[in-house]
C-alpha cells in the first residue's frame, strides 16, 4: 500500500466549482452556525444537506470562528484526526480550542489517499505523510485569504498583517479581528494559487503535544460508534454464517425464528442466512432459533496443522525468488558453520473491539452507508456493483471505528456487502427502505476469516570461520493477501506479493551471499492485512534467526547489528539510541529466587519508519513469562506530535505483544477453533510492560506511527527469553512453549 | 416491568426480565456509552456500576437489577459530590488516554469504583480491578497513569 510521490496539490474556491473536479481542493466555506459536533452520527451527512455549500475540501470556517476539518482518513484510535488537524492549524494558525474535526465524505474525486492514487482509505500508515503537504497547503491557503480580507477591510498592506492563535492583527494600527469576523469576507477572495509553508523553526503545533480532539466524547460515552448509530424506523439484522470456508445454505426453516417477537423478516443472501429485527437481542433470540442446512461440497476442511505440514513440505522446496544478491547455495555450501531454523506462525484475528457492523439504508436515489469506513473506494465498487448502482451512489458516512487494526479496510468489502444485501433482500418486502444495522457478535467476527495469514518460514545461514555471516537463504510460505485484490497490479509482481516478503527481502544487514523465496499457497482461507501486515512474521523470524547466529559467533546481538548496519545510519541510529537508554551491557537486576530475567533486542523498518525496542522480561520459576519493560526507539522523520507517536508505540506494542503470548486461531477439519476472547487471548492490564518511547530528531517527512512499533516486539521478547534462558522461541505463540529451567 | 434507578432516575423498561441489561440500557433506552464487545463477561466494555459495584451488563438479566441503583458512563459526574468520577474523566482528558475509545466506558466505570473503594491503589491493585477490561489498543499504561493522576488529585 505504498506508492511513490505526491500528486500536485491544486486550491479552487467554492465561488468557482466548476474547478472542483481538477482535484484536490480547499474550499473556504462559510457556515452560519458553529461546527458541527465532531464525526456525529451522520451529522455531516445531514449538514451538508441543507448548508449552502457542501463542504468540499479540508477546512471549513464558521462565523462563529469555529474551524473544522475535514479529515479524509479513518479516526480508529491512531489519532489521525488529530494529527490532520494539527497540519491545518499549523499553516493557518488557529487557537486549538478552536479546531473541529468531522469525517469526510466518500469521494475520492477529493479525499483520495494520495499514496494510492484514485483510491480513498485508510492504511499501511500513510494517514499523516500522505496529507503532510496537502493539509499544511490547504491551512496556508485559508489564511492567506483571511490576512486579504483583513488588509482589504483595513486598508493595509497584507505584508503588515499577521496571524497568531486565531486572532488577526495589525501591530502597527492595533487592528485585530478573529477567523469568524473575517470568513464571510474571505469566502468571496480568490484562493491563492500558491502558498508559501512555514519555515519548520516557526511551528507551533508541529512537535508539540496537541491534545486528542476525540478525547472528550470518547471519555463521556457520547462518541459514536456504528454500533452506537441510532436512525429512525432502523432495523437489527444479525446473519447465521457457514460453519466452513466455502459452504453455502442449503435449506433453512425460519419458522421458529420468525415467530419470536420483534422479527421483522428473514432472508437468505449470499452469505447465509439475514434475521432482521426490532433490536439486537430479538435479532440473537431468532438466529438462535434457526435451523440451517449447509450445503458443505465445496467447503474447506483441512485443518492447521496439515496446513503447517503441507507448508514446512513447500519450505523445503525453491520458490519465487524476491532477492537475490551474490550465490547464497554456493555460499552455504562453504561455510565454516551452517545453522537453519524453521518458523511457525498462525492465522491472526484483528479482534477489533467492536465487532463488525454496518448500516445501509436504500432509497431512490442509491444507497446510504454509516460505517468506521477504511476503504471507501473499493466499498463503493463493491456496493454498487451489488445494488446495481453507479458508485457514486453509494455516499458513505464515516463514523468513529472501535479499533480496526486493518479489518475495516476489507479488499472484498465484505461485511459492508453483506450489509447491503441484506438491505437489498428486504427492498421487495414490507420492511422496504428501512435503514438495517449489520451486527456481528464476537464470535461472528472471529470466526468470519479475513486473518493476518498462517506462515512458514525457513532458514538457514552460513558463518565462515571468523564467525561472520556470508550467506543467509530465507523461505516463506503462505497465503497471498493482495492476489486477486485492486492491489495486485502494484504490489504483486513476478509472483512475489510484496507483502509476504516485506521485511525479509529489504533485510538491511550486510551480507555478502542473501537469497529470499517465497511459496504462495492458495487455500480458500480469507487472509488480509493486520496491524503491520508482512513484517508481523519477517521482523520475528529474521531478528531472532540473526541472534542466534550472534549467539552462536560469540558477538553481542547490539554490536553485531551495528557492525552490519554501516550503510543504514537510520536503523543504527535507532538501535544506538535504544540500547543507551535501555542501558545495554549492564547488568539487569536479579529476579526474585527462581527467577531467570533476559534483555533482548531487535531492529525492523516498516512504512519508511525505522524502529528499535529492548525487552527486559522475566521468566518465572514455574516457566511463565513476565515482559516487564520496553524501550523504544523510533525514527519517524518530522515528529506531528510526540505524545501520539508514544501513544502509537505503547498500543502497537500492546497489541504485539498479545499476539507473540497468546494469538492463534487454528482451525480444525476447516472449522475455526476459537471464539471469544477466552480462546483467543488478548492482552490484559496485569499483562503490560512498561514503555518508554525516544524518537529521534529528524527533518525528513513525517512517516507512519500505527504500525511499525508492533512487529518489534515479539522478536525482542524472543531474544530476551534466550539471554534468560537459552531457549530459542520459534513457534507462535509464546503460550504453551516449555520455559521451565 | 422491571423498574430500577438509572442514572437517577426511576426507570420501567419495556423488556422482559431475562433481556441482559445491556440490550435493555442501548436498544430500549438509548444509552449507547456502554458497549458491546463479546456478550460472555469477557471484556468489561459493558461494564455499569449496580448498587456502585463494576457488573457486566451483558449477563446481568434486566429482572436483575429490579430495585437497584445502576450508574452508566451518562451518570457520571452527574451529582455535585461525585468528586471521584469527575476526577477520573479529567485524568483520562489530561492524559489522553483513549485512542479508538471503544473500551473506555467501561474502564472508566472500572477506574471509578476502584477509586472509591481505595483512594490509593498501587500497581498490582490497578491491575486486578481493571484485568476484566480488555482494550485492544493497550492503552494500559495511560490507565494506569490516570488511575494515579486521579488518586492524586482526590488527595
Amino acid at each position: 500500500m505504498r506508492a511513490p510521490a505526491l500528486q500536485g496539490v491544486a486550491i479552487v474556491n467554492a465561488s468557482r466549482r466548476g474547478f472542483l473536479k481538477a482535484g484536490v481542493g480547499l474550499t473556504l466555506v462559510v457556515v452560519a452556525g458553529g461546527a458541527a459536533a465532531q464525526a456525529g452520527p451522520g451529522k455531516a451527512g445531514r449538514a451538508n444537506a441543507a448548508a449552502p455549500f457542501v463542504p468540499n475540501a479540508f477546512v471549513r470556517i464558521g462565523t462563529d470562528g469555529s474551524v473544522t476539518v475535514i479529515a479524509k482518513h479513518l479516526e480508529m484510535g491512531q489519532g489521525a484526526y488529530a494529527g490532520l488537524a494539527t497540519l491545518v492549524a499549523e499553516e493557518l494558525d488557529a487557537a486549538w480550542p478552536q479546531v473541529h474535526v468531522e469525517g469526510a465524505p466518500a469521494d475520492a474525486s477529493r479525499y483520495n489517499n494520495l499514496f494510492w492514487g484514485p483510491a480513498q482509505g485508510t492504511g499501511g500508515s500513510t494517514a499523516i505523510a500522505n496529507s503532510f503537504d496537502q493539509l499544511r497547503q490547504a491551512g496556508a491557503a485559508a489564511r492567506a485569504m483571511l490576512v486579504a480580507a483583513a488588509a482589504n477591510r483595513w486598508g493595509v498592506p497584507a505584508g503588515q498583517v499577521s496571524v497568531a492563535k486565531g486572532i488577526v492583527s495589525h501591530p502597527p494600527s492595533g487592528r485585530r479581528a478573529t477567523f469568524g469576523e473575517l470568513a464571510a469576507a474571505a469566502a468571496r477572495l480568490p484562493v491563492p494559487r500558491e502558498v508559501k509553508l512555514k519555515d519548520p523553526q516557526d511551528y507551533v503545533f508541529i512537535g508539540r503535544r496537541a491534545p486528542r480532539l476525540d478525547s472528550g466524547p470518547k471519555t463521556n460515552g457520547r462518541a459514536i460508534f456504528t454500533q452506537d448509530l441510532r436512525l429512525p424506523r432502523m432495523l437489527t439484522a444479525l446473519v447465521a454464517h457457514p460453519p466452513r470456508f466455502g459452504a453455502r445454505v442449503r435449506s433453512f426453516d425460519a419458522a421458529k425464528a420468525r415467530a419470536v417477537a420483534g422479527v421483522a423478516d428473514v432472508v437468505a443472501i449470499p452469505s447465509g442466512v439475514a434475521v432482521v429485527a426490532r433490536d439486537f437481542w430479538t435479532a440473537k433470540t431468532a438466529r438462535d432459533a434457526l435451523g440451517i442446512e449447509w450445503d458443505e461440497a465445496a467447503a474447506f476442511r483441512l485443518g492447521s496443522a496439515e496446513i503447517v505440514a503441507e507448508y514446512r513440505r513447500l519450505a523445503a522446496t525453491p520458490g519465487a525468488r524476491a532477492r537475490r544478491d551474490g550465490d547464497p547455495a554456493a555460499a552455504l555450501a562453504a561455510a565454516a558453520r551452517r545453522f537453519e531454523a524453521e518458523y511457525e506462525f498462525p492465522y491472526l484475528a484483528h479482534a477489533a473491539m467492536e465487532p463488525m457492523n454496518c448500516v445501509v439504508q436504500l432509497g431512490p436515489g442509491g444507497c446510504e452507508i454509516w460505517n468506521g469506513a477504511q476503504m471507501q473506494t473499493g466499498d463503493q465498487r463493491a456496493v454498487a456493483a451489488a445494488l446495481g448502482l453507479a458508485p457514486h451512489q453509494v455516499k458513505i458516512n464515516m463514523l468513529f471505528a472501535g479499533g480496526s487494526f486493518g479489518r475495516r479496510a476489507n479488499p472484498g468489502a465484505d461485511y459492508v456487502l453483506e450489509a447491503a444485501e441484506i438491505a437489498k433482500a428486504l427492498a421487495g418486502g414490507p420492511h422496504a427502505g428501512r435503514p438495517v444495522k449489520l451486527v456481528w457478535t464476537r464470535e461472528d467476527d472471529m470466526r468470519a476469516g479475513w486473518y493476518r495469514p498462517l506462515f512458514v518460514h525457513r532458514l538457514e545461514a552460513g558463518l565462515d570461520a571468523h564467525g561472520d555471516i556470508v550467506a543467509w537463504q530465507h523461505r516463506l510460505v503462505g497465503q497471498s493477501i493482495l492476489a486477486g485484490t485492486p492491489f495486485a497490479g502494484a504490489l504483486v509482481k513476478d509472483g512475489i506479493d510484496v507483502t509476504s516478503v516485506e521485511g525479509a527481502s529489504t533485510l538491511p544487514y550486510a551480507i555478502p551471499n542473501l537469497g529470499v523465496e517465497l511459496h504462495s499457497p492458495k487455500l480458500p482461507v480469507p487472509v488480509q492485512w493486520w496491524r503491520s501486515v508482512g513484517s508481523t512474521h519477517t521482523a520475528y523470524s529474521t531478528e531472532t534467526f540473526l541472534d542466534e547466529l550472534a549467539s552462536a559467533a560469540g558477538r553481542d546481538p547490539v554490536e553485531l547489528r551495528r557492525r552490519l548496519l554501516d550503510k543504514h545510519p537510520r536503523h543504527k541510529a535507532v538501535l544506538e539510541l535504544a540500547a543507551q537508554r535501555a542501558r545495554w551491557g549492564t547488568p539487569l537486576a536479579p529476579g526474585e529466587a527462581g527467577e531467570r530475567r533476559g534483555r533482548g533486542v531487535a531492529v525492523h523498518e516498516s512504512f519508511n519508519t525505522f524502529v528499535a525496542q529492548v525487552a527486559e522480561v522475566t521468566v518465572r520459576a514455574d516457566g511463565s513469562l513476565r515482559v516487564d519493560r520496553v524501550v523504544c526507539a523510533l525514527d519517524c522523520g518530522l515528529a506531528i506530535n510526540p505524545d501520539n507517536i508514544a501513544a502509537q508505540v505503547e498500543g502497537g506494542i500492546g497489541y504485539g505483544l498479545a499476539a507473540a503470548l497468546h494469538g492463534a486461531i487454528t482451525l480444525a477439519a476447516g472449522i475455526v477453533e476459537q471464539s471469544n476472547f477466552h480462546d483467543y487471548r488478548p492482552l490484559r492490564i496485569d499483562e503490560m510492560p512498561a514503555v518508554e518511547t525516544h524518537i529521534v530528531a529528524s527533518a525528513e517527512p513525517p512517516t507512519g506511527v500505527g504500525e511499525p512499533a508492533t512487529p518489534v516486539i515479539a522478536p525482542a521478547v524472543a531474544n530476551a527469553v534466550a539471554a534468560a534462558t537459552g531457549k530459542r522461541l520459534r513457534r507462535l505463540p509464546f503460550e504453551g512453549e516449555a520455559l521451565r529451567a | 416491568m422491571t423498574e430500577f434507578d438509572l442514572n437517577g432516575r426511576r426507570v420501567r423498561p419495556d423488556a422482559s426480565p431475562d433481556m441482559p441489561l445491556l440490550w435493555v440500557l442501548r436498544d430500549r433506552l438509548g444509552l449507547t456509552g456502554t458497549k458491546y464487545g463479546c456478550g460472555i463477561a469477557l471484556c468489561g466494555a459493558c461494564t455499569v456500576l449496580v448498587d456502585g459495584q463494576p457488573a457486566r451488563s451483558c449477563v446481568t438479566p434486566l429482572g436483575a437489577v429490579a430495585g437497584s441503583r445502576v450508574t452508566t458512563i451518562e451518570g457520571l459526574s452527574a451529582g455535585q459530590s461525585d468528586r471521584v468520577s469527575r476526577a477520573v474523566q479529567d485524568a483520562w482528558m489530561r492524559l489522553d488516554v483513549v485512542q479508538c475509545g471503544y473500551c473506555q466506558s467501561g474502564q472508566i466505570l472500572a477506574a471509578v469504583a476502584l477509586l472509591r473503594a481505595k483512594r490509593r491503589p498501587t500497581d498490582a491493585e490497578i491491575d486486578g480491578a481493571l484485568a476484566g477490561n480488555v482494550c485492544r489498543c493497550a492503552t494500559y499504561q495511560r490507565i494506569r497513569a490516570a488511575i494515579k493522576d486521579a488518586a492524586r488529585v482526590l488527595g
